[in-house]
């Protein structure tokens, strides 16, 4: 019976080890992995941020990156921003509601919200679904159709021609975005105001206005800038290193928007402990 | 002309060229054959420089590409015009937009002589009228002869094809063929064709590299293809009942 115990605790401990090991080990190549497409992924931005081969190409690009990652956004930020603008406001009166505070604290608190975290770091969340993911297929689908081997071929830098104008593009025409949805949000607030009776459309206004803080507003345009930055460099990045067809093609899409989103959030963070103490 | 030297490639540990050397002639259809795996495509990637081999040299009219700093890469693929199998035009270009986009990168010509030199290449392959067409709207044998027109579009002097009739119809993989045949002589270019269609070879085969298993197997021409004793060989070329039947009545009666 001993001997039979003493067994059965020597495979049980083997098995235990076994598992400890295989994580450890599962950790490490995590680890590996990580450093490795990071060392990769600055590899790849060496050759991004080169001098463009032709500057009109490069000019005639950008815009029409502009159009197609910025303007062609407009319509997504208008409605989000408006409908969450909507509900922030209904949600702060019915959360802050209270003899205790002043009716327009509704405005200022939606006005806060929107400009910290929504104007910013939220649509930054919602732009990488949709701009990250229509930058790693379009630069995905060039690679498996090995558009991108006949722009080497030619002699031309493709990390640079392809993703520099989507970056220069998306970075400049962030703050629009940003600047539009803090707008629009203010007026999803001030249609509630207006079409219900939860709050006045005088103290909703008074509210936006009172106590502001300029240094928010700079604040929410340079933590937008650096999201941008990782969204449009992240996304080509999982775009140009994809092998094989399709499949793999959407898989690196949803790569590049997981990695973005978890990479926004870890930056904002860092960039809230940075610019707000 | 092109030569390749003692080329030797591995992936993952896996040896894919052993030791391959050969000579690609300057106004002549050189083809690289082989069977499916058999590393005729690592070996053109090798030579045009999307694959970095281990060992040997790959030397265009002399100058060893594998020793070039990065500038001299950057000149030297300009001299360089490539057919893939797929064709890969840019999507978001038009047909006259793809055969002008080396032109615009490259060449210091105005607008008007760009887009004049475009038009050329285009009727040069028969395509006049196809201008303003998307590729996604155009048959694939017709985004085979305007990848051919982007590729002479610069006046390259070296022309690769990556099977370049992959995909297409008999009759429009002759037209390919006799279009790439003309071109190479007509502009005295070193043509270099990755295939494994047999009537290309015995088509337009100049001069002819047999790849099996990593290794150069055979070289010689259309002619020579039909007397081989290569085991290997007969069995890829002459495959098929008829074209057994086309090299016994050669062999029996001449050509």
């Amino acid at each position: 019976m001993t001997n039979y115990c003493d067994k059965y605790i020597v495979l049980k401990s083997i098995v235990i080890v076994t598992f400890v090991v295989d994580f450890q080990l599962q950790n490490n190549m995590l680890l590996i992995n990580s450093i490795s497409q990071f060392g990769r992924y600055c590899l790849f931005m060496r050759r991004v941020f080169t001098i463009p081969d032709r500057w009109r190409v490069f000019l005639q690009r950008t815009l029409q990156e502009v159009s197609k990652l910025g303007v062609d956004s407009i319509p997504l930020v208008v409605i989000v921003s408006l409908f969450i603008g909507a509900v922030i406001t209904i949600q702060m009166q019915l959360n802050i509601s209270s003899p205790l505070i002043p009716a327009y604290s509704v405005g200022l608190a939606t006005r806060d919200i929107v400009l910290l975290e929504f104007s910013n770091s939220i649509l930054c969340l919602i732009l990488a679904g949709k701009v990250g993911s229509n930058i790693a297929s379009e630069i995905g689908t060039m690679r498996v159709t090995e558009q991108i081997d006949a722009l080497d071929i030619m002699g031309v830098n493709s990390s640079n021609f392809l993703v520099l104008p989507k970056v220069v593009a998306f970075v400049l025409f962030m703050p629009v975005l940003v600047l539009l949805c803090m707008g629009t949000a203010f007026l999803g607030g001030l249609a509630v105001a207006w079409a219900t009776d939860l709050i006045s459309v005088t103290k909703y206004v008074y509210g936006l206005q009172a106590f502001f803080q300029e240094w928010y507003v700079w604040y929410a345009l340079i933590k937008s800038l650096v999201f941008a930055y990782i969204i449009a460099t992240v996304a080509s990045f999982f775009g140009y290193y994809v092998k094989g067809g399709a499949l793999e093609v959407g898989k690196a899409s949803t790569n590049a928007v997981v990695s973005s989103s978890i990479l926004i959030l870890l930056f904002d963070v860092i960039l809230t402990k940075l610019l707000l103490q | 002309m092109i030569e390749v030297k003692n080329l030797t490639k591995s992936f993952d540990g896996k040896t894919i060229l052993h030791d391959v050397s050969a000579t690609f002639y300057t106004g002549k259809t050189n083809l690289i054959i082989g069977q499916s795996g058999s590393g005729k495509t690592v070996l053109m990637k090798s030579i045009v420089g999307l694959v970095r081999p281990e060992q040997g040299e790959i030397l265009y009219d002399g100058r060893d590409y594998l020793k070039m700093n990065a500038e001299q890469v950057k000149a030297i693929r300009k001299e360089i015009g490539m057919l893939f199998q797929g064709s890969a035009l840019f999507d978001s270009e038009t047909v006259l937009g793809n055969v002008m986009f080396p032109l615009v990168m490259f060449s210091d010509m105005s607008h008007e002589e760009q887009l004049e030199r475009a038009n050329f290449c285009l009727s040069r392959v028969n395509l006049t009228g196809a201008e303003n067409k998307y590729p996604s709207e155009i048959s694939g044998g017709m985004q085979k002869r305007v990848a051919i027109a982007r590729a002479i579009a610069l006046n390259p002097r070296y022309l690769f094809c990556d099977e370049p009739n992959s995909g297409l119809d008999p009759k429009t993989s002759i037209v390919i063929d006799e279009l790439l045949s003309d071109i190479t002589h007509e502009y005295n270019i070193t043509t270099i064709i990755n295939t494994h269609d047999m009537n290309s070879v015995l088509g337009i085969g100049e001069n002819i590299i047999f790849i099996e298993k990593g290794h150069r197997a055979w070289v010689g021409d259309k002619n020579r293809i039909f007397k081989t004793s290569n085991e290997a060989l007969n069995d890829f070329v002459f495959a098929t009942r008829l074209f057994q039947e086309v090299k016994d009545y050669i062999v029996n009666h001449g050509e």
